[in-house]
């Protein structure tokens, strides 16, 4: 087994003491099988027990190791150091606020989840002593969409969502796009009124990088275009009064 | 122990130069400069022809024949190709998925009926303009 | 109900884009002949005055010109916005207008011959 020796850059912030962050250097002896999560838990064990960072599972379950590694998102727990090349920087994810070197603050997007609604809606009483069924067909239809694991790699590499942090952002439209495309749901047009709004998926241009750094292949991207289409077939619906809905 | 989180400034004008990524999306939105500029310029051809005097329609076509717009044309079809059409077809599969019985059909079936049609429909153009 | 009116023009520039994709790079080509004194035969003024009167022309020139024009409005707006000009409502409002004066335009002639 051979060792190899890292450079790793690592962004380090303070609240207590520092101004801005700034970037320590750390030389970390990698056995090639090992992944950037390993080397930052070398780092704490073993050279620096004040840097801060996340991780639970170290197996891509519970999307908590997310940070820049060389400038992409990604799941620390699933990058390689065999891929990657002697120098690498270590960042926080970017466009949230940095609570302390590693560690951001996930708040605004953990409200954006709130506020698309996403769980099954119905308008009526579910049937007694029954379960609502679903074919393996129907299933398919959003199958991708329920891997996400709130990682929000998407929400670090959408350049939409860092220059203006009021739209939804791409994992929360694409749950909402799950549950709209759930056959047991019947709150489409209810979360039309914000997923379909200013804010909603208008303000994606479809820039694609949210679905090229997902690392549970969820493609937020496909998602969005199949809503923009769905809010514009919608709008001429509703024009048309080719709907039941309230107007 | 207080909080104070650290927002990274991003700049509002050069923020696409960050990523090999975020600039060929750049460069696929400038080609709506290329559709906006062919679109004026049949328009304009339109204005000629409706004027309905060959001499100027003549005039017109004569003014089009230098190496200068013969070079620009190239130029801006393989511009055109390659940040338009091409990423175009690719995308096209994700905003409009579809999916027979329970499997997804694959993506390329969906690519590759969108290249085919590509090509039937430009020579269909070029034959129809007389080039072939 | 609040889908906003960005659906009408998304939708617009998306069915533009697909119609853009197909037949812009044809009519590039067909400028290229042109400029290399390779005119088409039919892009002779008698051969394209004919095309242009019929219905079935007038359609199909209106049709590509009208989607290629909202197409390249709204996508010109996109890009405005992320070369960080942040007045979207004025820069619509410019943007529209001009793709609104070019379809006029284009209905106009067509209409003339």
């Amino acid at each position: 087994m051979s060792t190899r020796n890292l450079e790793l850059e690592v962004m380090r912030y303070d609240p207590e003491k520092d101004e801005a962050p700034y970037f320590q250097k750390y030389t970390v002896p990698c056995p090639e099988e090992w992944v950037i999560l390993d080397a930052l838990n070398y780092v704490r064990d073993e050279l620096d027990t004040t840097l801060a960072f996340r991780w639970s599972c170290h197996m891509m379950v519970c999307g908590s190791c997310g940070m820049m590694v060389n400038g992409e998102p990604s799941l620390t727990c699933k990058t390689f150091i065999r891929d990657l090349p002697d120098k690498v920087r270590i960042e926080p994810l970017e466009n949230f606020p940095i609570e302390r070197d590693l560690i951001v603050v996930f708040d605004d997007v953990i409200q954006k989840l709130h506020k698309v609604q996403p769980y099954i809606m119905r308008k009526d009483a579910p049937p007694e002593d029954k379960e609502f069924t679903q074919t393996p067909a129907q299933l398919m239809k959003f199958k991708q969409l329920t891997m996400c694991i709130n990682c929000m790699c998407c929400y670090a590499a959408c350049p939409q969502y860092g220059l203006d942090n009021n739209f939804i952002g791409p994992a929360a439209l694409a749950l909402a796009h799950r549950y709209n495309l759930d056959n047991r749901d019947q709150g489409k047009s209810e979360r039309l009124d914000i997923l379909a709004d200013y804010d909603g998926v208008w303000e994606c241009s479809f820039v694609g990088a949210c679905s090229e750094v997902c690392p549970k292949h969820v493609d937020p991207a496909a998602a969005l275009q199949q809503m923009k289409v769905d809010g514009a077939v919608e709008y001429w619906k509703q024009k048309l009064g080719m709907t039941g809905e309230k107007k | 122990m207080s909080r104070r989180p650290y927002v990274r400034p991003i700049s509002k004008t050069t923020w696409f130069m960050r990523n090999g990524r975020y600039k060929i999306y750049v460069l696929r939105e400038l080609t709506s400069f290329l559709v906006a500029f062919y679109s004026f310029y049949t328009i304009c051809a339109l204005a000629i022809l409706a004027s309905g005097s060959v001499e100027k329609w003549d005039s017109f076509i004569t003014a089009q024949q230098c190496t200068g717009w013969a070079i620009f044309h190239a130029v801006a079809l393989l511009y055109f190709l390659f940040f338009q059409t091409f990423p175009w077809f690719k995308l096209a599969p994700k905003a409009m998925p579809v999916q027979v019985g329970d499997k997804k059909l694959p993506d390329s079936y969906i690519i590759v009926g969108h290249y085919v049609a590509w090509i039937f429909i430009s020579v269909f153009i070029l034959w129809l303009a007389g080039a072939l | 109900m609040t889908i906003a009116k960005k659906a009408v023009v998304w939708g617009l520039f998306a069915a533009g884009g697909t119609l853009t994709s197909f037949v812009y790079p044809a009519l590039i080509v067909l400028f290229l002949l042109t400029s290399m004194g390779m005119v088409p035969a039919n892009l002779q003024f008698d051969q394209f005055y004919a095309f242009a009167s019929s219905w079935v022309g007038k359609l199909c020139l209106f049709v590509v010109l009208f989607l290629s024009l909202w197409h390249a409005a709204h996508r010109l707006r996109v890009v405005v916005h992320d070369f960080g000009i942040r007045q979207d409502k004025l820069v619509a409002r410019a943007v529209y207008t001009v793709a609104s004066l070019g379809t006029v335009l284009t209905a106009f002639y067509l209409l003339t011959i």
